[in-house]
């Protein structure tokens, strides 16, 4: 076995960097249900997004709903198949073993996770495009039947609207950052299905939650940490200004979320035996 | 030199279902992580309930609504126009106009005529002035036309059609001991049977009058499922008043403080026509979008915590079998398949259903007592009630194990399981009534077939078609009674188990 670089150089991390990205990109290409789970997400999304865009009417008196959070509801349902996604790409190793081959031919963990983080964001933000694509495209379609008409005040979704483009952009991301969140505690947990069983709890439980708590301090407060109200504030393009948290800075909430759990993940999967 | 052959001392097979069972047991209760997750998941539904969050402007003595004559919470307030009368007799009137305005929504106290569909003005006999008394009542309203209403709950329907100057209308109430008669008419010669109302103890001196009333005000936003509106107020114009008892004075006031509406109710009097403008309601108390408080069910918010914990125990008490090739042992000792799952599908619904039932009469009972606590009022529910509800809630963990326990058979991997049971009973809860985003019809849709559909068997509200309310999910109605809810989810447990025992037998393990 030849060294080019000596270990620790810059030229060294570089090429275990490499290595590890595609190490990581031949197992995730190879693993027989990845491609069924992105178009899985893609599916969901715009199901659930078309079926509740067909199912909502707004009168002429108006009806305070956002056609964006319209369209854009089926992100409640994808972000689930993103967190399997996401839980298997590292919760799928520990189940077979197989994780000790793969820390084997890779030491350097930190660099292995942050390479599976690349490759998932990758790909969930890929079919994110594509689904919310899909999503605006059929609240398009089937909006304007259902009364929302520039004559009652919603102009046709298009990405030209810089409010319709932050909300379709920010749920891309989103999902990206919901992916992040699954692989950090997926790593931290080691086991897929409790895994997505914590995850699923975190983004869901906060608004049943919410909703269920009278006092509106409490309520607000709420709303601003959960990771899946704060975030999904990016789909809102009306009534901004009595929202709990701004779009971006929900948006950030989740962010933190995300690198809060890759952070605990990481660190476990340093000083942890595999 | 003879050796005898070894011979296991066990039982030699084939094993029966107990045995099963009593293998399933083993298995659950000697791996210690599935042991905490239940016991995690009844801490969660605890925790929930004695968690802060909850206030309300009730004082620590609660909070007073008055109580009708069977017991459960009314509201009793508006304008009466009375005297006292004793004995049997009869009272008649004809009303000419109703007329209201109501709150202009987002502009603070800023009114605008418009007539809710409840508005009531008419004629009333009532065993006292006190808020919550038995009375018998024929009143025109803004869109039900005539009704007879009696003891809060009771509402018969007359004349249809709106009141109006060249359309009036004609009531008379005739007393005869207990029993009260409604009638109505739209000349005044032609008279028609409305109903019969018995008000058992109705003292010998009732107050009988006139009055006008006119319930709160409710806009909802479809699909975002809020709900503006307030106070509104109604004047009803009366003439042609007449009473076979011999009449004294007439003395006007507001009954139960005016249930809370703009100060300017009151009455005149001239030339035998009397104007009563009155705000309030006479009928049931509901909660939710135009009532006050929060019901049990706000105690078992930890519901959904527990629901996910145990989801994942029971996807995992097969899917575990896999992984660790468990499975082939387990199905060479046994090899009647579906006796397995069986045996797996009752422990694990009888751990979960023993820690629901445990965790949620606590949660209740404690949860309750925090609530009052705090000053919100709790809508009082029977004992038999609050043993549905918490039996109902066990049931509902255990059967969504039970499904958890299925597709973990189906798909043999734990986090499609976990994931898909999550997705189907909290996704559906989370459109409809968490977040709604839904319009309440495609709602109501959700909640009768998808599994979410079991939550019903936390409502403790009756719902009032005299009473204007958002009798939607996010306040506290379900489209199904509490059981048939229930069924939902079981009807889906079957399918899952059918399928699940299905696949089991046909694939390889």
């Amino acid at each position: 076995m030849s060294h080019a670089a000596r270990p620790g150089t810059h030229r060294a991390n570089l090429r275990d960097a490499q290595y590890a990205l595609h190490g990581e990109w031949t197992k995730t290409r190879t693993a027989g249900g990845t491609i069924w789970l992105l178009l899985a997400v893609i599916a969901a999304t715009v199901a659930v997004a078309a079926a509740v865009a067909a199912a909502t009417r707004c009168p002429a008196t108006g009806c305070g709903q956002d056609p964006a959070k319209v369209s854009l509801s089926g992100i409640d349902l994808g972000q689930a198949v993103v967190t399997i996604l996401a839980a298997l790409a590292i919760g799928g190793e520990y189940g077979t073993g197989m994780i000790q081959v793969t820390l084997t031919a890779m030491p350097r963990r930190t660099t292995m996770l942050a390479a599976k983080a690349a490759i998932l964001t990758g790909l969930v933000l890929m079919a994110g495009t594509v689904a919310v694509l899909g999503s605006l495209l059929a609240g398009r379609l089937i909006l304007p039947a259902h009364g929302f008409t520039p004559a009652h005040g919603y102009p046709l979704l298009s990405l030209a609207d810089r409010p319709y483009l932050r909300a379709a952009a920010g749920s891309v991301l989103y999902l990206g950052l919901i992916g992040l969140l699954g692989l950090g505690i997926a790593t931290a947990i080691r086991d897929s299905a409790v895994a997505i069983g914590v995850v699923l709890g975190l983004l869901y439980l906060f608004p049943v939650v919410a909703a269920a708590v009278s006092n509106p301090h409490w309520q607000r407060h709420l709303e601003q940490i959960a990771p899946m109200s704060a975030g999904l504030a990016i789909q809102a393009t009306t009534g901004l200004r009595g929202m709990p948290i701004s779009p971006w800075a929900g948006l950030g909430v989740l962010a933190a979320w995300a690198a809060g759990a890759m952070l605990v993940g990481g660190l476990l999967l340093r000083f942890r035996d595999a | 030199m003879t050796v005898a052959p070894y011979r296991s001392r066990l039982r030699e097979g084939p094993y029966g279902f107990a045995d099963l069972l009593h293998a399933e047991w083993t298995k659950f209760r000697t791996v210690r992580g599935w042991v905490i997750a239940v016991a995690v998941a009844a801490l969660a539904i605890v925790a929930f309930a004695l968690a802060p969050g909850q206030q309300g402007s009730c004082n620590t003595a609660g909070c007073t609504v008055p109580k009708g004559p069977g017991g459960e919470e009314v509201s009793d307030g508006f304008y009466f126009v009375h005297q006292p009368l004793a004995g049997n007799g009869s009272i008649t009137a004809r009303i000419t106009s109703l007329t209201g305005q109501i709150p202009v929504p987002a502009q603070g106290t800023a009114m605008r005529a418009g007539l809710v569909p409840w508005a009531k003005a008419g004629i009333i006999i009532k065993a006292s002035t006190t808020p919550g008394s038995a009375y018998a009542a024929m009143m025109v309203t803004g869109s039900h036309g005539v009704r007879m209403q009696y003891d809060f709950t009771q509402d018969l329907p007359g004349l249809v059609g709106a009141v109006s100057a060249t359309s009036p209308r004609w009531l008379r109430l005739t007393r005869s001991g207990d029993t009260i008669t409604g009638y109505d008419s739209a000349d005044g010669t032609h008279w028609a049977k409305v109903g019969t109302a018995t008000l058992a103890g109705l003292p010998q001196a009732a107050q009988v009058g006139l009055f006008t009333t006119s319930p709160q005000y409710l806009q909802t936003s479809l699909g975002e499922a809020s709900v503006s509106g307030g106070p509104s107020v109604a004047t009803g114009v009366f003439d042609r008043v007449s009473l076979t008892w011999p009449s004294r004075a007439w003395a006007g006031g507001n009954l139960g403080g005016g249930g809370g509406g703009p100060g300017n109710t009151g009455f005149s009097q001239a030339a035998g026509t009397f104007t009563i403008t009155g705000s309030g309601d006479i009928a049931p108390a509901v909660s939710g979008g135009g009532g006050v408080g929060v019901t049990v069910a706000q105690t078992l918010v930890g519901t959904f915590a527990g629901l996910i914990v145990l989801a994942v125990v029971g996807a995992m008490f097969m899917t575990a079998e896999y992984r660790r090739r468990l499975i082939r042992v387990t199905l060479t000792a046994a090899p009647r398949r579906g006796p397995v799952l069986a045996a797996k599908a009752v422990v694990v619904g009888a751990v979960t259903f023993a820690a629901g039932l445990v965790s949620a009469a606590i949660a209740v009972v404690l949860g309750q007592r925090i609530l009052r606590g705090n000053g919100a009022y709790v809508y009082p529910a029977s004992a038999l009630t609050q043993v549905r509800v918490i039996a109902g809630t066990a049931a509902v963990l255990a059967v969504t194990t039970v499904i958890a326990l299925a597709i973990g058979t189906i798909l043999r991997r734990g986090a499609g399981a976990v994931a898909v049971v999550v997705v189907v009973i909290v996704l559906p809860y989370l459109f409809t009534v968490a977040a709604p985003i839904l319009p309440a019809s495609p709602a109501g849709w959700l909640l009768r077939v998808t599994p979410a559909a079991a939550f019903a068997v936390q409502q403790t509200l009756i719902q009032y078609p005299q009473v204007t309310n958002t009798y939607t999910a996010a306040y506290g109605y379900y489209p199904l009674p509490p059981w048939a809810g229930l069924a939902v989810l079981c009807t889906w447990a079957a399918l899952a188990l059918g399928l699940g025992v299905f696949l089991l037998r046909r694939r390889d393990a």
